[in-house]
């Protein structure tokens, strides 16, 4: 078991293994997907106090996990990239803060269009899109902290450093941006809280979540994948590959 | 006909569903769409060099 | 050779960095002087309502020392690394967290201390009435240490960048959130007569998580710059 583990750090390995999962993780995405949009915007029941707007619940709630578990799986990466000096975790990480800020601007964008014919203003200050909106500025630190400095070891270290200063400092966030939203809860009754979930809705729900992940995945890999090319453009594996 | 309609209209909400849905479409496209151009770029020039490596002969 | 033990080093940092700020007195009062001007503005951006500076004041005197303070956070290790005193103490055989310890602690002493002395002028200024004055000093008391702590990780990051003063600010602001967050809660709080024991309690255990761990995170970060 640890044999593969360190196999997959080995960049030929896992240029090959990614390209040979691709295919499969890309079509079981664009099924769970079209699944996903089927139960959500078909076949699922529009709300009886948010009529059909209720349907963005299908993009923002995935999103929004998404955005967390991409940043966790950086935390995660970080971690053993700074223990174990593997250097694939370097490039997971790279590869993952664009689709991690891209899922956090989905959620608030969907958040704030979901926000608007419920309680009139485009945005609202409610602990989760508050926190999502620092998730995001947590996104653009890492990619702007490793885009400056120039020395790729250094940037690899720093910003692995960077985000799993982010990752102990992402639950006192969220837990005093909670906080600071209950004590401002305005008139206004619950906000995004999710509707007390039935089948119907946690049915498409779970098919968009999983959609997303695999999207994540297959995304992740792909850019991996480039970023290993442009890395090991020098070596005996990569010259074989494009001769 | 009428259930397109309904569909489309989305109970008067249209524009803030659809936007959503429009809005994650687009984004997740891009972020499909820049990494294959950047791969296949990649790819073309590392080919171009490993050409031009092997008629000038050398190891660079 | 006589051995040096850790707490004389520590001292010896903390001496160090003192006198160098003494002789540098007027790049101190830079920060400070920018925390004045910050809040002095803010009145005239707006109306000079009594009741609506009341409001204010809590959270725009913690904002403009959150600037202040990663305006100042620069000082922290740059002319150390410029003149390479920076990587003699790395390379010290004692360890580098309780090294780099000293130097926030001296560096608060020098930025934070003064916030704190000018806060109840500026309180003054936004009419904050006197018996909120305690809680506000408590708040930047447990407050600017955290600052320090948390901005020296940031600081060290990117001390071995030419141009690293606004990236600090995008680094390091969203960890500052929690602590505006209770610190500003507990004033307001005080100011209506509620209970912010609650709130001091929490900022007081984010200092201790700090002092424990920012130290840690901020060597390793250095080791890595330096490398």
């Amino acid at each position: 078991m640890w044999v593969w583990f360190h196999k997959l750090g080995s960049p030929p390995y896992f240029y090959r293994l990614s390209g040979r999962l691709m295919p499969w993780l890309g079509w079981s995405c664009a099924l769970l997907l079209i699944a996903g949009l089927i139960g959500g915007l078909i076949l699922s029941p529009p709300d009886y106090q948010q009529g059909d707007s209720v349907r963005i619940i299908y993009i923002h709630v995935p999103s929004a996990w998404m955005s967390m578990f991409i940043y966790m799986v950086m935390a995660v990466a970080a971690a053993i990239g700074l223990i174990w000096r593997i250097k694939i975790s370097d490039v997971m990480i790279t590869a993952s803060a664009p689709i991690g800020a891209s899922f956090t601007f989905i959620a608030l964008v969907t958040g704030s269009l979901w926000g608007k014919p419920m309680w009139g203003t485009w945005w609202v200050w409610d602990a989760r899109l508050t926190s999502e909106l620092i998730l995001l500025f947590l996104y653009f630190g890492y990619m702007a902290l490793h885009t400056a400095i120039e020395d790729p070891r250094i940037a690899a270290k720093a910003g692995a450093i960077l985000v799993l200063v982010g990752a102990v400092n992402i639950p006192i966030i969220h837990y005093s941006v909670e906080w600071w939203s209950t004590l401002h809860q305005g008139a206004t009754v619950a906000k995004f809280d999710k509707p007390s979930i039935h089948l119907s809705m946690l049915i498409p729900l779970l098919l968009m979540a999983g959609a997303f992940k695999l999207f994540y995945v297959v995304n992740v890999l792909k850019r991996a994948r480039c970023e290993l090319l442009v890395r090991e453009r020098r070596s005996a594996w990569v010259r074989e590959l494009v001769s | 006909m009428n259930g397109l309609n309904d569909f489309l209209n989305m109970g008067g909400y249209a524009f803030y569903v659809w936007g959503s849905y429009g809005i994650t479409l687009l984004v997740l496209a891009v972020n499909l769409v820049v990494p294959m151009i950047n791969e296949r770029k990649l790819l073309n020039d590392l080919a171009r060099r490993a050409r031009a490596d092997r008629h000038s002969g050398g190891n660079l | 050779m006589n051995r040096i033990t850790v707490s004389e080093a520590c001292r010896a940092v903390i001496k160090r960095d003192l006198l160098l700020a003494f002789r540098h007195r007027s790049e101190i009062a830079n920060p400070m002087l920018f925390f004045i001007i910050v809040t002095s503005i803010f009145p005239l951006a707006m109306r000079p309502d009594p009741e609506l500076l009341r409001t204010i004041a809590p959270g725009v005197i913690w904002v403009a020392a959150l600037l202040a303070g990663i305006l100042s956070q620069e000082r922290l290790f740059r002319s150390d690394y410029e003149d390479g005193s920076l990587e003699q103490l790395v390379l010290s055989p004692h360890p580098l967290s309780l090294l780099v310890l000293s130097k926030i602690v001296a560096h608060w002493l020098v930025t934070g201390l003064p916030l704190i002395v000018l806060a109840p002028l500026i309180g003054i200024l936004f009419q904050l009435p006197a018996q909120d004055m305690p809680v506000l000093i408590i708040t930047l008391v447990l407050g600017t240490p955290l600052l320090s702590l948390v901005g020296a990780i940031g600081t060290a990051l990117i001390v071995g960048l030419s141009r690293g003063g606004v990236l600090l600010s995008l680094l390091v602001l969203p960890l500052y959130v929690p602590v505006l967050i209770f610190a500003t809660g507990a004033v307001a709080a005080a100011s209506v007569g509620l209970p912010v024991a609650g709130q001091l309690y929490i900022l007081g255990a984010l200092l201790v998580l700090s002092l424990t761990l920012a130290p840690l995170a901020t060597a390793a970060a250095l080791r890595i710059s330096l490398s």
